[in-house]
């Protein structure tokens, strides 16, 4: 039985590439822009955390860096995005795309030139080993399944953000309709770098917890973008719980390829899921469009 | 000092000169009306108030203080609420979530969730309602409400009458009193004479950019209105 | 034989000629011709490395035209073209060592190899529309690259050799052998530019010009994007693949991390956008100042891609026609005249010039 095992891997996984993606769906949907540095922007919140946990005499659990990293890339998405990258939104998309990718080599580059290429990996100690046994068959590591449920309160509490508060109104409504969101007084550059900010700081959280889960290096920044792009397309556009069902569909494409073919596989398995699910029902499973 | 004082405006779209030196004056308490056939330039009179197109020469003045540089979204903080052309409410959003944007900016002043119900009676049991799932007439009065949200002292209504039956256009304009008793200065944007000359206090006539006539309704005969609109 | 006329009004009518070309066109035309004799028996008399840094240059500009073309003409972004590099790279190797095929001429099952693979892969990537299309194509590029990295065959993660080609190069020496490459990547590239250049003349062209500018009116006075979108990149496909086999002949052999890399689509982006979209001359001047900070700044290592990156950004936001672009609205000026101008004619003169619009473009 051990695919249930690969199944179950594959669910918890799904959690963080949920909180991959919906980053990424954030800002597509609040300003037509598709971000192709979003996965290395992810993967600078492992660097900045394996900078935080390093700095000062005391070593100190990464899992305590979350916060911290959180900030800094809330703060480092609202001024990219109103420094620069609201100079692009509404100029069509390939001044986004040509631009967020000149920003994705540089900060590729800049990552290999600070830190090298080598492997890194934010130690948590013993709590990556632990493990929660189920059946003498099935056992979850903790790590995992934190992450997972982890990413489950993120994106209820994002929903509940996007639902319940003046400012994820003020989302909605520029994603619907900026210029009328202007005629009601909302400043959309501010409104812009915020859900930016938002986008990065949940990200912040995934790219943290993946580097407490892997290793990582600078090129890993690429595939963080495509299992981003994949669960939100999977999951259908424009829907919060979407790219968490869209990743979930991804981890377990992932792992179950992996189970079934070996790990050299395993990516392979997702983007080919991910393919057959683009011809079969391109809108993704819970995707949402709306028109006056 | 009037509320609004157009000085001298000319706007363009690119190379399209849509207003050439426009000059009127709204104030404070009345019904402005300006009336003229499609793409006569009211809209664009409308949009440049409240700051979505710039002059290319000329200037606006509210409360006697120049506001050309002004951002849209600081003018709605000044009083200014724009009521647009086609509606356009926010269609994922619910009718109490588009009425609670029109109060982004949190001017203080009468109108609250409550006092747009009570005015638009007709929106209370759509409240829960998604905005894209409501008939023409209700859109206009939800428009309407989203704009007075922002406890405007000046409001200005693009066309809110297009399209609709007329026992729908007949509420809206039941409702200009309730507005003006609440401090709104109305100025009001129509292609159907009619309805609107009844209640304003001053009209303004455009043809193809240019005022073909202004001034007190009751001065004008239908005929003297009907050559300005049309420009014979 | 006269002049169209248009009315203007009662009493003033003017005559007009449509016209593309300028006598100063006819002239660079005529520069041109010579330029590319030299550039055809450069091998024959020039010295081996440059004949060899000409191959890479000729490549990239292939690339940069078909780029070019993909988004300047039918509003595809594509950051997966290193799929279709890569594909013809290993299609060659494919018919050079296991088919029996001179490597020279397996080039030209490359390109329809490109093509073959573009068929399903437009089906697929035309499911989504702009940004996303564009990831939609790197996937792609990612999923021919990890299948072809899991074909032990094949050479693996660490690539292979192409041994046809390497028993070729024995044969003919080095010289030969890299004049020969530098034929097919000069093919390429005047391929590339060639392709371009018709397409935009012929009705598709204007269409793809129409598409470009207003899909909807373009769709609506009978255009089919659809169609006109697979065509465009169909051919690019096949010319990426074309390059792909050039750069396997060149290199000897074929690697899955360095035929797949999106390196490719980084500087093929930096050049089409410094160059300038829309535009056949842009990605030629794109090419030559990529090049010339290549050789410049070759010692820089990672510091070169950032400064790639961010001058390409910089050049996007600021100048979004790209530099040459930028001399184009300077001084209205067009090496390969695509646009169709319009000249008044002075009433009674057939030649007189008496103000002049252009228009498309």
């Amino acid at each position: 039985m051990e695919w249930i095992n690969a199944l179950v891997q594959g669910i918890l996984l799904g959690g963080l590439y949920g909180l991959f993606a919906v980053g990424l769906s954030l800002v597509f949907g609040t300003m037509r822009l598709t971000n192709l540095a979003h996965g290395d922007l992810t993967l600078l919140s492992a660097y900045i955390a394996l900078t935080v946990v390093g700095m000062g005499t005391a070593r100190f659990n990464p899992l305590y860096s979350i916060p911290i990293v959180m900030v800094i890339m809330f703060v480092v998405g609202y001024a990219l995005q109103r420094g620069l990258l609201n100079l692009v939104v509404g100029k069509g998309d390939v001044q986004g795309v040509i631009v967020t990718f000149g920003l994705s080599i540089v900060i590729i580059n800049g990552l290999q030139e600070k830190f090298t290429a080598n492997s890194q990996r934010l130690q948590v100690g013993k709590l990556e080993k632990l493990s929660i046994t189920i059946s003498d068959q099935l056992s979850v590591g903790w790590l995992p399944l934190v992450i997972f449920i982890v990413g489950v309160v993120v994106i209820a509490a994002l929903q509940i953000f996007m639902g319940r508060t003046k400012m994820g109104r003020a989302f909605r409504a520029v994603s619907d309709d900026q210029e009328a969101a202007r005629l009601m007084g909302v400043n959309t550059r501010h409104v812009w770098s915020v859900a930016m900010g938002v986008a990065l700081a949940i990200g912040a959280i995934g790219g943290v917890l993946m580097g407490i889960r892997t290793t990582f290096e600078p090129s890993l920044g690429s595939n963080l973008l495509i299992f981003a792009f994949e669960a939100v397309i999977i999951g259908g556009m424009g829907s919060v719980w979407g790219t968490l069902l869209g990743g979930v569909v991804l981890g377990i494409a992932q792992l179950l390829g992996s189970f079934a073919f070996g790990p050299a596989w395993s990516i392979l398995c997702g983007h080919v899921v991910f393919v057959v699910i683009l011809a079969l029902r391109p809108q993704g499973f819970l995707a949402k469009t709306v028109t006056a | 000092m009037s509320l609004l004082k157009v000085e001298n405006i000319s706007v363009f779209y690119e190379d399209f000169q849509a207003l050439y030196d426009i000059n009127l004056e709204v104030e404070e308490g009345e019904i402005f009306a300006c009336i003229g056939a499609n793409g006569a330039g009211k809209s664009t009179l409308l949009k440049t108030i409240a700051g979505i197109l710039t002059p290319r020469r000329g200037h606006i003045l509210f409360d006697g203080k120049p506001i050309d540089h002004v951002p849209p979204y600081k003018r709605v903080e000044m009083g200014i609420s724009l009521v647009p052309e086609g509606r356009r409410v926010f269609p994922s959003l619910t009718v109490h979530e588009n009425l609670l944007m029109g109060a982004y900016r949190g001017r203080k002043g009468p109108w609250t969730t409550d006092a747009v119900y009570e005015l638009f009676p007709l929106l209370k049991p759509l409240r829960k309602r998604q905005a894209s799932g409501l008939s023409g007439g209700e859109q206009q009065a939800l428009a309407i409400g989203r704009g007075l949200m922002a406890n405007p002292r000046l409001i200005l209504l693009d066309e809110v009458s297009l399209g609709l039956a007329p026992v729908v256009i007949k509420r809206i304009y039941e409702a200009f009193p309730t507005m003006l008793e609440s401090g709104c200065t109305i100025l009001v944007v129509e292609q159907d004479v009619q309805h609107v000359l009844t209640v304003a206090d001053h009209v303004a006539c455009f043809l193809e950019g240019r005022i073909s006539l202004q001034g007190v309704p009751s001065e004008f005969t239908p005929e003297q209105i009907t050559a300005a609109y049309f420009g014979v | 034989m006269s002049a169209p006329e248009i009315s203007l009004s009662e009493t003033h009518t003017k005559r007009y000629s449509v016209y593309v070309a300028t006598r100063t066109n006819l002239l660079v035309l005529g520069f041109g011709v010579l330029v590319l004799v030299i550039l055809a028996l450069f091998p024959l008399f020039g010295p081996t490395m440059w004949t060899r840094r000409l191959v890479d240059f000729f490549s990239y500009l292939a690339l940069a035209e078909l780029w070019n073309l993909m988004l300047g003409y039918a509003g595809l972004i594509s950051v997966g073209q290193q799929g279709f590099i890569g594909i013809g790279a290993y299609t060659l190797w494919l018919f050079s060592d296991h088919l029996g095929i001179s490597p020279l001429a397996g080039a030209v099952f490359a390109a329809i190899g490109g093509a073959i693979i573009a068929l399903p892969a437009a089906a697929l990537v035309f499911r989504l529309r702009g940004g996303y299309l564009a990831i939609g194509t790197w996937v792609i590029a990612e999923i021919l690259r990890l299948t072809v990295a899991n074909i032990k065959r094949a050479g693996g993660n660490s690539g292979i050799t192409i041994q046809a080609v390497s028993e070729t190069v024995q044969k003919l020496g080095t010289d030969v052998w890299y004049s020969r490459v530098y034929w097919w990547a000069l093919a390429a590239a005047l391929i590339a530019i060639g392709v371009t250049y018709f397409l935009l003349r012929s009705r598709t062209g204007l269409a793809l010009k129409a598409m470009r500018d207003n899909d909807l009116a373009a769709e609506s006075s009978g255009v089919n994007l659809w169609r006109t979108k697979l065509y465009t990149y169909v051919i690019a496909g096949a010319g990426c693949a074309l390059v792909g086999a050039i750069q396997a002949m060149y290199t000897l052999r074929v690697h899955p991390g360095s035929a797949f890399s999106v390196n490719w689509t980084a500087y093929l982006i930096f050049i089409t956008i410094i160059g300038g979209v829309g535009t056949i001359e842009g990605p030629i001047i794109g090419t030559i100042i990529f090049y010339v900070l290549r050789e410049t700044t070759s010692d820089w290592g990672t510091w070169y891609f950032i400064a790639l990156g961010i001058l390409a950004i910089a050049v996007t936001i600021w100048s979004p026609a790209g530099i040459y672009g930028w001399v184009v609205r300077k001084w209205n000026f067009m090496l390969f005249p695509l646009q169709r101008r319009v000249r008044f004619l002075s009433p009674g003169s057939e030649t007189g010039l008496q103000g002049e619009t252009s228009s498309g473009g």
